[in-house]
């Protein structure tokens, strides 16, 4: 792995760069429990530490700026969730493996459950709620309903936020894109069945 | 006198048409809301200490730095010291705070000890000769007896020959007579004598089950063929997405409000009501949409009264705790293992003769189910017996089918191995045995011919083991199933408003099956006017009261009594409306938006027109299934379906793909054709998922799951299902049988076609679900009927 190399890490919002945080993993019996945002020297350099106790956060979310005193600890889904009450997003596993949590971070997909707020500060959030503009169905939102890609419906806002994204990437997607581009995302109630539909229609094919 | 009849095909818009879910919408939209997403003002986060081990006795709690942490607003102790738990995850304290981190860091400062007891986690294959217990029935044993469906006569039998060492209140038996006991154990009990209990260590093993019929020693003796096997499936977890859990809140004394994930919202009110000493009219249950359900919503759970328990002591204020994915796969159920040690036997013909089975499964402390063995064939020789192992984990619930594919794998695959040494074509040796399959046989007959078109059986099957070079093997397997789901006691208020528009009100919910769609389908179709007109009104306990939705039997419920009151609502519009057309009501009809004389589409008014003659007051009309008074029935019990797996092996890593599966389905008349296929697809699917990939793994070291998430224990996903076709039977024979429902039959059988289908491509039988590459390689290596149990 080369996470180590600063040239391949991603953009980083909370101030505290992976390198920085071995630092501080480093020195944490130093480090007071004091609330808010604290600078701290660590291995010759000063180290920005937020928390534990709870620091200002905006979001932009669907194009609205929403702010909230959260703890660092709180991930992007539940703060969407919770003080945000944008609820399209659903936790089920919390950690990374179902995708019914997945929402747009500046344009790709991610895990909600696996970001955290204070890091996605600064980038473009859209959940499902954004997709459906004036509260009219998108296109893979009508196509879901017309193949009947839902049945409890938990896992579908995830997965309408994931195919949305996999099918603007792939407008004609062939049966192994699909393998490979919806994989990512669980339901329990089996509506695969219709979710495959809705992408072979997108690409005007058929399902065999 | 009003028709209530189901309309003719020729006569009926919407009815039995491919119609998308009405809430569908809001469900791909994100829109829905589910108990998960409750989130009002002010809302606390409830949380609950578990218990880590599988069998201990709690020593102390100490509470007190919990107490004292900022933010912290209720505690309650569930289970106090002195206490033995059974199983680990079990709840010991909740704690609601204001949010989840704090929650979080309250559970971590309560200090609890236990002494550490032994436990026993183990479903493999009980010693032989078990002894079977000679002691007096005790409490305990006989709430086993009840949830192991052991046969009442049995039932009465043990307690006549051991006595019991418990001493039954009236209000025992009144209880027990509500859960269904049949009165003559209740008689039993009544007369039974009293033997002080010995309190010795209990074995785990219960024999639940010992029957004999016909002579099968002379049958095995005089058979053509005898195979002997071993098959059976772990013990898998519901893994509904939304977990267990509820949001309540009192917004005055006394009075409750709980927002709860459940399949019985009529049903939740009454439940808690006793343990929180509040009258059941006083709490009001609600509920929009649930995040799955599969047979193990049907309770308030202990941590639902903790959750109102807790919201009282925080005064009032609503706490909401659904349960971590951790705890969902500890204690909010698990579908029972069942494995058996089968003989069968056949004549030369294939003609089935004579059946032995050794059953043993475990769901939990209570014991295990007990499989309907053999499954559908009535085979004429018959022993078997059963034995329930109780383990120290969390207990089983319904799930989909209870007891059904457990009893399908093991039947089936039994057949198949007899199919093989006959070298016959299993699809031949089940049609040679048709006779004796029961009330349905007829339904399997024709499915199978249309499976076989489907599949493609005929033209592609071959002997036992894949003989085409390379390490790809390719098979075929089948199976067949039935299920009662006849519909079930369903109230609704049923109004037409002056505006034009319908409400259809009833305490029901939508599991995703489809329930409002068939509702709405019904009202539209009676009333001749289109499917946005209805407003189906439902998630609720204060309206009218209907059954939970489990076993298939709300699709005939909710469509009959929609059915009789849609059917007297509109018979009185038409009342209202006759003196305007100049005709007497009976010679009206509404169809096309219009209310009109028969077959006149001159003399006859707008649907909203109609409407606004019926006054100021809305017409309201309660339904009911069943109705005596309302004939005919309107739903029926009884299905068949059949099922073809196709499956290709990797004989060199022993991966199974499912490349495609075929399911032919018959319920009666199919109100939704889209939705109905809907349901058999997403069964095939989870079939997939638990032929393949489920099991819930315990460490025998500590007694904990190994898998409690959604890493290690898979589902299927979108890349594994293969192809899948769904045929509905539908027309004569079928629509006049009324509504039934669909929700358990199609899961039953895709364990066993995918097994038979791997067992045909690559020559062994590899006897336990799930047909992982660990198991498929074992099976290679060893040949058939050495796996270890």
């Amino acid at each position: 792995m080369n996470t180590d190399d600063d040239a391949h890490k991603p953009e980083s919002n909370s101030g505290v760069t992976r390198r920085d945080f071995m630092k501080i993993s480093a020195v944490t019996a130093a480090v007071p429990l004091v609330m808010g945002t604290n600078v701290v020297e660590a291995a010759g350099e000063e180290v920005t530490v937020h928390g534990p106790g709870k620091v200002p956060v905006t979001l932009n979310v669907n194009g609205k700026k929403l702010s909230a005193e959260l703890e660092p600890r709180v991930t992007l889904l539940d703060a969407l969730r919770g003080p945000f009450d944008i609820t399209g997003a659903k936790r089920v596993c919390d950690r990374g493996s179902c995708g019914a949590c997945t929402v747009l971070l500046d344009g790709k997909p991610v895990y909600a459950c696996s970001v955290l707020a204070i890091d996605a500060q600064g980038a473009k959030i859209e959940t499902i709620e954004a997709l459906a503009e004036d509260g009219k169905l998108s296109p893979v939102m009508a196509a879901f309903v017309a193949h009947d890609a839902q049945q409890c419906g938990f896992c579908t806002p995830g997965f309408v936020v994931a195919a949305t994204h996999f099918l603007q990437k792939n407008p004609k997607p062939s049966v192994e894109d699909m393998r490979r581009g919806l994989s990512g995302n669980y339901c329990r109630c089996g509506t695969y069945d219709g979710i495959r539909a809705v992408a072979l229609a997108q690409s005007g094919g058929k399902q065999s | 006198m009003s028709q209530y009849t189901w309309p003719d095909p020729a006569t009926r818009p919407l009815l039995g048409k491919k119609i998308s879910r009405v809430d569908g919408p809001s469900k791909s939209s994100g829109r829905a809301k589910y108990t998960y997403d409750y989130n009002p003002q002010g809302l606390l986060a409830g949380k609950i200490l578990r218990c880590p081990y599988a069998h201990a006795k709690i020593v102390s709690i100490d509470t007190s730095a919990a107490e004292k942490m900022p933010g912290v607003k209720a505690i309650e102790i569930i289970q106090r010291a002195g206490t033995e738990i059974f199983w680990a995850g079990d709840e010991i304290v909740g704690v609601a705070a204001v949010d989840e981190g704090t929650v979080d860091d309250a559970i971590r400062a309560i200090k609890v000890e236990y002494e550490v007891l032994p436990h026993f986690v183990s479903d493999a294959e009980p010693p032989k000769n078990v002894a079977t217990d000679t002691g007096p029935v005790s409490a305990d044993d006989f709430e086993d007896l009840a949830d192991n469906q052991v046969p009442d006569e049995e039932v009465v039998a043990m307690i006549q020959k051991r006595g019991i060492s418990f001493k039954p209140s009236d209000k025992d038996l009144a209880s027990y007579k509500g859960m269904g006991v049949d009165q003559s154990i209740i008689a039993a009990l009544q007369k039974a004598k009293f033997v002080e209990g010995t309190g010795k260590q209990k074995s785990p093993y219960k024999k639940t089950s010992v029957q004999t019929q016909g002579e099968p020693d002379k049958a095995f003796a005089a058979a053509a063929a005898v195979v002997e096997g071993v098959y059976g499936m772990p013990c898998i977890v519901h893994s509904c997405l939304e977990t267990h859990g509820s949001a309540s809140g009192w917004p005055a004394e006394n009075e409750l409000v709980v927002h709860i994930s459940t399949q019985n919202v009529s049903g939740i009110a009454a439940q808690m009501a006793e343990p929180l000493s509040v009258p059941a009219g006083n709490i009001n249950v609600v509920q929009q949409n649930i995040g799955g359900g599969f047979g193990s919503k049907f309770s308030a759970d202990r941590w639902d009264v903790n959750t109102a328990n807790l919201s009282k002591k925080a005064g009032g204020k609503p706490v909401k705790n659904m349960l971590d994915r951790k705890a969902e796969f500890e204690v909010a159920g698990m579908r029972p293992s069942a494995y058996a040690r089968v003989k069968i036997a056949a004549a030369k013909d294939g003609k089935i003769t004579a059946w032995d089975s050794r059953s043993w499964g475990t769901g939990g402390v209570g014991g295990g189910g007990t499989p309907p063995l053999p499954y559908i064939l009535e085979i004429p020789n018959q022993r078997k017996q059963n034995t329930a192992i109780s383990t120290n984990q969390g207990s089983a619930r319904a799930w989909r089918a209870p007891n059904h594919p457990q009893a399908a794998l093991i039947t089936m695959a039994a057949i198949e191995d007899l199919a093989a040494k006959l070298k016959m074509d299993p699809l031949d040796l089940v049609h040679a045995n048709l006779e004796i399959a029961g009330p349905r046989k007829d339904n399997y007959s024709e499915e199978f011919v249309i499976a076989d078109e489907l599949m493609g059986w005929k033209k592609n099957w071959h002997q036992r083991g894949d003989q085409t070079a390379g390490h790809i093997k390719r098979g075929m397997g089948l199976s067949m199933h039935t299920w009662g789901g006849r519909g079930h006691n369903s109230n609704c208020d049923f109004s037409i408003n002056p505006d034009g528009s319908v409400e259809v009100k009833l305490g029901t919910q939508d599991l995703g099956t489809g329930c409002l769609t068939i509702i709405s389908i019904v009202a539209a179709d009676t009333l001749g006017i289109p499917l946005e007109n209805i407003k189906v009104l439902y998630g609720n306990n204060r309206y009218p009261q209907s059954g939970g939705s489990g076993g298939s039997t709300t699709s005939g419920g909710v469509t009959s009594s929609t059915r009789r009151a849609a059917v007297d609502a509109r018979d009185a519009l038409f009342a209202k409306v006759a003196p305007s057309l100049k005709a007497q009501p009976e010679e009206l009809e509404a169809v096309g938006a219009k209310v009109q004389v028969k077959g006149d589409a001159g003399r006859g008014l707008s649907w909203k027109e109609a409407c606004a003659k019926i006054g100021a007051v809305p017409l309201t009309i309660r339904g009911a299934n069943p109705d005596k008074a309302r004939p005919p029935d309107l739903t029926n019990s009884g299905v068949g379906g059949v099922q073809m797996a196709e499956v290709s092996v990797d004989v060199e890593t022993g991966i199974v793909r499912v490349t495609k599966m075929v399911a032919v389905q018959d319920c009666g008349l199919v109100v939704d054709v889209k939705t109905a296929e809907s349901q058999v697809l997403g069964a095939l699917i989870m079939g997939i998922s638990y032929a393949l990939y489920e099991e819930k793994i315990l460490d025998p070291i500590t007694g904990r799951v190994l898998n409690p998430n959604l890493e290690f224990y898979r589902l299927a996903g979108l890349n594994d299902i293969g192809e899948l076709k769904v045929h509905m039977m539908t027309g004569k024979g079928y629509d006049e049988r009324g509504v039934i429902g669909l929700s358990e039959p199609p899961v039953v059988s895709p364990g066993a076609a995918i097994s038979n289908a791997v067992a045909n491509a690559i020559g062994v039988r590899v006897p336990f679900l799930p047909l992982t590459p660990d198991r498929v390689l074992e099976a290679l290596e060893q040949g058939d009927g050495h796996a270890s149990v």
